[in-house]
């Protein structure tokens, strides 16, 4: 049988993550004899080139490009494993869900205490940028998610655990200490 | 001297005191009912409802239920633990309940729940609610995204006149937690603390006194909650 | 601090067990609870600030900003729909030129929603600073806000003169309509007042209660408690004062038969708690009366004093010593949960309308921890008719299990509405025939708590073996649509009205509502069911009648109507999204003035 073929996005999350699966350290040579990395920034492969078994998607959706990225994923991903607090639920981006878009366009670029050098009052608005989302949309409601893996970021034994549990089939029991929302 | 009497819990017999509420009387027998809005020594506020088990058949709350003789309880059922995990989700996607820089992660009974009945996204869809912290207070700081209602500091916190500190504004799904601006001006540094103590979630803080407990340190960090009243059995 | 505030809380000695009363006067007198007053009562009445909120807050007919000078509270409930309250409604915005949940810009009119007045057999209705204007019209509106701007008093406003029976009397003055279309042994004039005290000072209080045991009564306000074992209880409790309250608070809507036993036969319920004080033992008998019946004040207050010339109440009744009861009216201000016994305990004592947890019950503790009897205001009535004919002649009416009548409020899709007394196990079929209702889609029995049913059931009957109800019939017609019209707005009525206080009702009705909103929008999957049955299940765990019943609107909808349901439904799809791109960009790009690229989404 050939290796399953994993794939990984971080759409809107800082990283921490991808570097919490880094973090599994030296297990890093199992999984890859274990695993193929497909489109991952892992390994940098941009497009999809197969079909997946397992997309892991960390961080939740604040734009057009998040949703678009998701989808993808969604089609091209037997599994899809929301990885992160961000993914779950928006995270800290989705602290400016009761913030009208306007007003946080507007501290960004224009009143914001670090803003020195927009003397034109630029928003920007050119039509390859992504567009803003009204607020952060947690990944399952916007496609189907398979497995949640809760966690800022994950533990690093978490995301072992599961991961061989499922490209081994086996039951995920997964001990208490990795569990965390935090 | 309290009458000596005995029930069951999921078949098990147990032993305890006419009068005393389940909670505390399966306590004593080392088993554990899960609770949110219960404190002991503070009469029962049935709020949270998590509490609820089946007493011949009828849904009852065991902190407001006083144990008597020969009562056959049913507690620890999938259906119920399913049951408690629903409320739990409800109570989660409710507010706004941002784990990873809230001060009282690790220490959050709302959280620790979660943790032992293996919550890992709440099925029903978040809310993202508009509310308000409330920072106008020289001691506290009341964080309405994090309050879940259960009345624990409305009950517990009293002004030495006996006169509420915190109460009840409004009703239904707009329900919140309002502080008294004027006895918040007089509370001391103790009872600030006792009302941080008392709030089973992060809607409380004292000022100046988060994250003092490191991660892997804190209370829920290692053992699910309950578990030190199930070692006893 | 405003004299009158100060007039107010001297007149109820400063206690603050009548809070209620109190912000009831200072919102009449003064139109609103500003913050000031605020920390003057909590000063005067020895609480906090946020104490006296909390009552406040809590009831829909107060408020801290003023409401206007008027102040139009219309009614929202589904049968106020069904008879044109849109219209009105938008007929009330464009002439006073502000949106319900406002006042106009000059502070004279203020529109305000609220979930039914007791009105439902001549809708749309509304109270106007507590007088109530029924079977209102866009017509009427424009004559009423040309009215209010002419600064005219508000009981000048009628163009229809009184309604019928006592609601013409010159101390209701009111266009309301007692309605009444099928007289029975309650809704009948038999009898005098004093008739049935008579007959038990000469027997004992125990004897009382056997009778009344006897006869097989139980409550008329839905849950069906036996009433002899009730008073038995109260009569055995150890604490020696004991109060009796009848419920008044008839908030489900689609109830208005209380309001018509009261207006029509309030002898009858008021001799009805005196016979339960003298059963029970106790000394005053408070009726909990729901704020939107306040136009009823001064006429029953007068009936109060007609009593006590007749020595019917107040020391020595009927000259039989000890034998002391009197009675006085206690206003709700507002809240469907006050209904609940326990409730209405905490809202009589000046407290924001929380059920309490049972045990301890009212009778054992009840109004300020002493023991109460809590009865309905038909109960009370069927107690006095039982007093007078034996409970065997009660007994003989009705059917084995639910003995005697009940007393329906029928409204909705039909051409007779109003108020029928009929005996236990009248079928819906009979019902319908007997108020002249055809093509009927549906009838909701027992109001949004009760259970929605559909023609393969009209055959069922009404009793506590079948159909169990506190009254509410809506006859629904084939012109709406179920779930969109009835279900979510009765889900509606129940998040309004929880308490809040129990995470179940106060979480629940709000994700299935969602949920309901979902399928409707043709969103839903067949998850989506199970889920609404699942979460209308643990609804039960809730404190009390209110959060127990939430679900009921989805749940009975399911059970009668599941084919609506299912053709609304996604079918072979385990996931749907609702997320839709085009909404969610089209604000931050209208903000920095780009065209939203569409194409991929």
């Amino acid at each position: 049988m050939s290796k399953p073929i994993v794939a990984t996005a971080s759409l809107a999350g800082c990283f921490g993550c991808h570097m919490s699966i880094l973090d599994i350290d030296e297990r890093i040579l199992p999984l890859i004899d274990l695993v193929e990395f497909n489109k991952s920034p892992i390994d940098d492969i941009k497009e999809f080139t197969k079909t997946c078994d397992i997309g892991i998607i960390e961080g939740g959706c604040c734009n057009s490009e998040n949703v678009h990225v998701l989808k993808e994923f969604r089609k091209h991903c037997k599994i899809l494993i929301s990885l992160g607090e961000c993914a779950i639920m928006g995270g800290l981006p989705a602290l400016r869900n009761g913030i009208p878009i306007g007003e946080c366009l507007k501290e960004a670029y224009l009143e914001g205490p670090t803003v020195k050098n927009n003397v034109h009052k630029i928003l920007p608005n050119d039509s390859e940028l992504p567009m803003l989302l009204d607020r952060v949309y947690p990944c399952h409601e916007i496609v189907k998610i398979d497995y949640f893996l809760p966690g800022c970021p994950p533990r690093a034994d978490l995301i072992w655990d599961a991961l061989v549990a499922l490209i081994t089939g086996k039951e995920m029991k997964l001990p208490y200490e990795v569990i965390k929302f935090d | 001297m309290s009458e000596k009497i005995a029930f069951t819990i999921d078949g098990v017999t147990c032993k305890g005191e006419k009068g005393q509420f389940l909670v505390d009387a399966a306590r004593d027998n080392g088993i554990y009912i899960p609770t949110l809005c219960n404190i002991p020594g503070v009469n029962p506020k049935s709020c949270c409802r998590i509490c609820t088990v089946y007493v011949n058949g009828l849904p009852m709350t065991a902190c407001s239920l006083q144990v008597f003789d020969g009562m056959e309880i049913i507690n620890d059922t999938p259906a119920l633990i399913e049951q408690r995990k629903i409320i739990l989700e409800a109570l989660f996607v409710e507010g706004n309940h941002y784990c990873p820089f809230c001060e009282k992660s690790g220490n959050c009974m709302l959280q620790a729940l979660a943790y032992r009945f293996g919550m890992l996204a709440p099925r029903f869809p978040y809310t993202f609610p508009v509310r308000e912290v409330d920072a106008s207070h020289p001691k506290i700081i009341k964080d309405q995204n994090r309050c879940i209602l259960c009345k624990r500091c409305i009950k517990a916190i009293k002004d030495e006149k006996g006169r509420s500190i915190f109460a009840y504004h409004r009703r239904g799904n707009k329900l919140r937690v309002h502080i008294d601006p004027k006895l918040a001006l007089a509370l001391t540094d103790e009872l600030a603390q006792k009302a941080m103590d008392v709030c089973p979630v992060g809607s409380i803080l004292v000022r100046e006194k988060g994250y003092r407990v490191p991660i892997g340190q804190r209370t829920y960090d290692k053992m699910p909650i309950g578990s030190d009243i199930e070692v006893k059995k | 601090m405003n004299a009158s505030v100060q007039t107010i809380v001297g007149k109820y000695r400063k206690d603050p067990t009548r809070l209620i009363d109190i912000l009831i006067d200072i919102q009449s007198e003064v139109g609103c609870v500003s913050d000031e007053t605020v920390n003057y009562l909590a000063q005067e009445l020895g609480l906090s600030g946020v104490d006296i909120l909390q009552t406040l807050s809590f009831y829909h007919f107060f408020s801290q900003e003023s409401r206007g000078k008027y102040t139009v509270y219309l009614n929202n409930s589904l049968v106020a729909r069904m008879m044109g309250m849109d219209e009105v409604a938008k007929a009330f915005e464009k002439e006073v030129g502000c949106k319900f949940g406002s006042v106009s810009p000059d502070g004279l009119i203020g529109l305000f929603e609220t979930s039914d007045i007791g009105m439902n057999d001549q809708e749309p209705a509304a109270l106007i600073n507590n007088v109530v204007f029924t079977r209102l019209t866009p017509f009427r509106v424009k004559e009423l806000v040309k009215d209010m701007k002419a600064g005219k008093r508000v009981d000048e406003m009628f163009t229809e003169g009184y309604g019928d029976g006592n609601n013409g009397s010159v101390l209701v003055k009111a266009m309301v309509n007692n309605n009444i279309r099928r007289v029975g042994l309650i809704l009948s004039d038999a009898g005098n007042p004093g008739d049935a005290l008579k007959r038990i000072i000469s027997i004992s209080p125990e004897a009382v209660i056997e009778i009344v045991k006897d006869s097989n009564l139980r409550g008329r306000g839905g849950a069906g408690f036996p009433t002899g074992l009730k008073w038995e209880f109260c009569r055995k409790a150890r604490e020696t004062e004991r109060f009796i309250f009848c419920n008044a608070d008839e908030g489900e809507p689609g109830t208005f038969k209380d309001r018509v036993i009261l207006t029509q036969f309030p002898y009858l319920v008021f001799e009805g708690m005196t016979i339960a004080g003298y059963a029970t033992g106790a000394r005053l008998g408070v009726l909990y009366l729901r704020y939107e019946y306040k136009y009823l004040e001064k006429f029953l207050n007068n009936i109060l004093y007609d009593l006590r010339d007749r020595k019917l109440l107040g020391k020595a009744i009927l000259g039989k010593e000890g034998f002391d009861f009197d009675i006085r009216i206690q206003y709700g201000a507002g809240a469907y949960v006050c209904g609940e016994e326990s409730a209405l305990l905490e809202s009589a004592e000046g407290r924001r309308g929380e059920p309490r947890d049972r045990p301890p019950f009212p009778v054992e503790k009840g109004y300020l921890d002493k023991p109460t009897v809590v009865n309905n205001v038909e109960t009370l009535g069927a107690v006095v008719r039982i007093i007078n004919n034996g409970s065997e002649w009660y007994k003989s009416i009705g059917t084995k299990e639910s003995s005697g009548s009940k007393v329906l409020s029928i409204s909705g899709d039909c051409k007779y509405p109003g108020v029928y007394e009929v005996p236990w196990g009248f079928s819906i079929k009979d019902m319908l025939e007997m108020t002249g209702a055809v093509h009927v889609q549906a009838v909701q029995v027992g109001g949004p708590s009760g259970t929605l049913i559909g023609p393969d059931e009209f055959n069922r009957t009404l009793s506590y073996a079948d159909l169990a109800t506190g009254g509410s019939m809506i006859i629904i017609g084939p012109n709406w649509d179920i779930l969109n019209d009835v279900v979510l707005n009765f889900m509606d009525f129940f998040i309004e009205e929880s308490c809040g206080s129990c995470s179940t009702c106060r979480n629940f009705p709000v994700i299935m509502r969602k949920t309901l909103l979902r399928i409707i929008n043709g969103k839903g999957i067949k998850k989506d069911i199970d889920e609404l049955l699942e979460l209308g299940q643990l609804l039960k765990i809730s404190r009390c009648g209110l959060g127990q019943t939430a679900g009921n609107p989805i749940v009975t909808s399911i059970k009668s109507f599941r084919h609506l349901y299912e053709s609304k439904l996604q079918k072979d799809k385990d996931f749907i999204s609702e997320f839709d791109m085009k909404a969610a960009v089209q604000e931050s790009c209208d903000y920095v003035g780009r065209i939203p690229n569409l194409k991929e989404a």
